[in-house]
């Protein structure tokens, strides 16, 4: 056993950090840094400037334009991502209608449908949840009715995000209403939003943010050939899709960034006996469990990918990753509002600009604080994780 | 980067935890702990056989020359079966001679401790010194031929086990100060040597030290006069390391032993496990526990590797963090989700919840190690 990167994995990590460092556009670095709004222009511009160098999508084999890393490399590429302060690279694409289609989807589908997601010319948006399908996923109403060579569409997804901007949205639909099982009832379509009878509504989060969605479909024609796997298999795909989802939910690099952003910002932040936050032992205390957290999650999600080796599949215990990534998330944001003491009160509305001597950082940490709640409910709740581990690792 | 053990450290592991499982089962670790001396010689000798005792020293003191990772395995097996031989005692011990020593000190005492036949235990503590370990007040003043100790050391684990003490003194300057300690072996039988001795919160050996006067040779020094403290500060890193991978395995057994009296005990009609309440704890349990693996990993690794004391010191520390907090959840949890019969002398998890607890805040409890990790955090 050896913790340490061996030479080539050093030569590799460094290669990668001079890369972005001349490439990740200032502009864009700044506005992440300080808890900008990324809208659809610059998501797509990071995406494409990627693509160009070969490396939008880790996870590819190389015939599709995949870099032919191997999971440690993609690891060191994700960390260094986080740590250069990218911006996140939109997954729903790139990572998963792409995983599915190379997994479960027809030769013709592939073809279709990869280039446009590896060159950022197409947007892929999700459409799972539904007002009453959040945690119980499988009881989805959604309906896709065969007629003829087409599926007719009818039914309501909610909290799809980037919907907004979504060119196309793979969706998880009921094409029978009587299967006993109502997980085999389920299956995976793939939409063009630009099909008439879709409607999209914003739904505002606390922040202020638009984020999320409402997506309506209301007879909405879908040929035949956008059915990905068999009928009535969609929830295979949707259970092979969650193993991969997980094991990006971890965010090292971002929580390293988010970390040393903290330990920096709160050094500054001074008392009136001219004590810095970082010699406040109470707020320091909290800070070293979160840093300490942060860097065993890292061990641990180096030995998942260690496990991984040779293709094997993660087990369920991935979902540990989700639940203690998330936390450590929340707990920075959270421990970041704390550092400004009073002055992080005002609170600026995403898109809005704040009146007053406020820095823009400090100006976005309660609307951030605010954001991040999030975490711990999108993409299984962390009880939904905690239910995973108990049944599928423990055998409870 | 990989997890994988060597060749060398699958088979350690394999014959300490098949010895282990044959021979000191929940039963016989009761006999051993009852015995007047609280420990086995025959265990001991097995594992010395085995090798365990020869991993972490140097070859020329006729040992393997390994380090913290090589250990790794057979200490998660001794937390596993919550072995009370002094093993980690005896170890710490002989670092500071293996790492300090003279040739001739190396030779005739770690050599002894690689073959079985000594045991050692390293006597430090004193009152009001809470967790700084440059607190030493114990004195040791020149002789015509040597040197004369006098001072009490506080709960000395293995003491009572050991053939030679190794003791830590002030031969300048007053307690606290990093300058002026220095250590010196002490027969356990020298003239103006007593000891009290005691049961450890988990069934281990302890006492407290007295020295009266106590007249040592000049050849009972071990290093360099009054240089000692990086020196014993380097023990105590390494030896936590090793206590992280044993309390990793001692959690390991709380779990799976939770975990199975949660199949199978009735309440309701139902398995107390189908109850979400307790399955959440127990996951969480569960996943506390990989990550206080996760950096007993990190604490070996970097104790092996890194030439740094400071970052050694730093990254030791956060591993202690973390397995102080999973030992306090792991071992309080247990003990909840046994329900009374949890707390019963007569079940196993009890002991291991009493060994947990006593390795939170050996070599340094959490708060210990929050303060000293900002202190060197930068």
């Amino acid at each position: 056993m050896d913790l340490n990167y061996s030479p080539e994995e050093l030569a590799f990590r460094d290669q990668v950090r001079g890369w972005l460092k001349a490439n990740l556009p200032e502009d864009l670095r700044r506005k992440n840094a300080d808890g900008g709004h990324l809208g659809k222009e610059d998501l797509l511009r990071w995406h494409k400037i990627l693509a160009k160098q070969g490396w939008v999508a880790p996870a590819w084999p190389k015939e599709w334009g995949g870099p032919d890393w191997n999971a440690t490399q993609r690891y060191i590429f994700e960390e260094e991502c986080g740590l250069a302060g990218t911006p996140q690279i939109v997954a729903f694409g790139v990572v998963m209608c792409a995983q599915v289609l190379l997994k479960f989807g027809s030769d013709e589908q592939k073809k279709r449908h990869l280039p446009g997601i590896y060159n950022g010319d197409v947007f892929w948006v999700q459409g799972y949840s539904e007002p009453g399908s959040g945690s119980d996923l499988a009881s989805l109403k959604t309906r896709a009715d065969r007629k003829g060579d087409k599926y007719i569409v009818n039914g309501q997804k909610i909290w799809t995000s980037l919907g907004q901007y979504g060119d196309w949205i793979f969706c998880l639909v009921r094409t029978n209403f009587d299967t006993k099982i109502r997980q085999e009832g389920i299956s995976f379509l793939l939409i063009d939003m630009k099909t008439p009878g879709i409607t999209v509504r914003p739904l505002i989060l606390m922040d202020g943010g638009h984020e999320v969605n409402e997506v309506f479909f209301d007879n909405v024609e879908v040929p035949v050939e956008n059915l990905v796997h068999e009928e009535g298999k969609g929830w295979t795909v949707a259970k092979y899709l969650l193993g991969h989802e997980r094991l990006n939910t971890g965010r090292i690099g971002a929580s390293k960034r988010e970390l040393a952003r903290l330990k920096a910002f709160a050094a500054k932040q001074l008392d009136a006996d001219g004590r810095s936050m970082m010699d406040d032992p109470r707020f320091r205390d909290k800070l070293t469990r979160v840093e300490v957290e942060l860097m065993a999650l890292e061990i641990t999600n180096l030995r998942f990918l260690d496990a991984m080796r040779g293709g094997r599949p993660p087990g369920a215990d991935v979902s540990m990753l989700k639940i203690r990534g998330t936390e450590i998330q929340q707990a920075l944001t959270e421990l970041m509002m704390q550092a400004a003491g009073p002055m992080a009160v005002p609170f600026k509305a995403v898109g809005e600009s704040l009146a007053g001597e406020f820095d823009a950082l400090t100006a976005s940490l309660a609307a951030r604080y605010a954001n991040y709640r999030k975490t711990s409910i999108y993409a299984g709740s962390n009880e939904i994780q905690r239910n995973i581990i108990a049944k599928a690792t423990l055998g409870l | 980067m990989n997890f994988e053990l060597s060749e060398e450290q699958r088979l350690m592991a394999e014959s300490v935890g098949r010895f282990l499982s044959d021979h000191y089962d929940f039963e016989q670790r009761k006999q051993i702990i009852r015995s007047d001396a609280g420990a086995s010689t025959a265990v001991w000798k097995q594992l010395a056989d085995m090798g365990v005792l020869s991993i972490p020293f140097s070859e020329a003191a006729g040992g393997f020359g390994g380090g913290a990772t090589d250990m790794m395995s057979a200490m998660q097996s001794i937390g596993q079966s919550l072995v009370v031989e002094p093993v980690l005692a005896t170890v710490l011990a002989a670092r500071l001679i293996d790492r300090a020593g003279s040739a001739a000190q190396k030779t005739e005492i770690v050599s002894a401790v690689v073959d079985g036949s000594r045991k050692l235990a390293f006597a430090h503590l004193e009152d009001s010194a809470r967790y700084r370990v440059s607190h030493v007040a114990l004195s040791a003043t020149r002789a015509a031929d040597g040197w004369i100790l006098n001072g009490l050391k506080r709960v000395v684990v293995g003491a009572t086990l050991a053939d030679l003490l190794v003791v830590s003194a002030r031969t300048s300057g007053k307690a606290g100060d990093a300058q002026g300690i220095s250590l010196f072996v002490v027969a356990p039988g020298a003239k103006g040597v007593s000891m009290t001795g005691y049961r450890t919160l988990d069934n281990q050996r302890g006492a407290d030290v007295r020295l009266d006067s106590v007249k040592v040779g000049a050849d009972a020094l071990v290093g360099t006069e009054g240089a000692a403290l990086p020196v014993i500060e380097e023990a105590f890193d390494f030896a936590t390391a090793l206590l992280c991978s044993e309390a990793v395995g001692a959690m390991q057994f709380a779990n799976d032993t939770t975990l199975e009296y949660l199949k199978t005990r009735k309440q309701f009609g139902a398995p107390i496990g189908s109850f979400q309440a307790l399955q959440h704890r127990m996951v969480e349990m569960f996943v506390s526990t990989e990550q206080a693996r996760s950096m007993s990993y990190l604490a070996a690794s970097k104790v092996d590797t890194t030439t740094d004391p400071l970052e050694r010191a730093r990254i030791i520390s956060a591993a202690k963090i973390k397995i102080a907090d999973a030992c306090r959840q792991v071992s309080q949890e247990s003990i909840q989700l046994h329900g009374g019969m949890g707390m019963t002398e007569e079940m196993k998890v009890s002991h291991t919840f009493r060994r947990l607890t006593m390795i939170a805040q050996q070599f340094g409890d959490v708060d210990a190690h929050l303060e000293r990790f900002a202190a060197l955090d930068h």
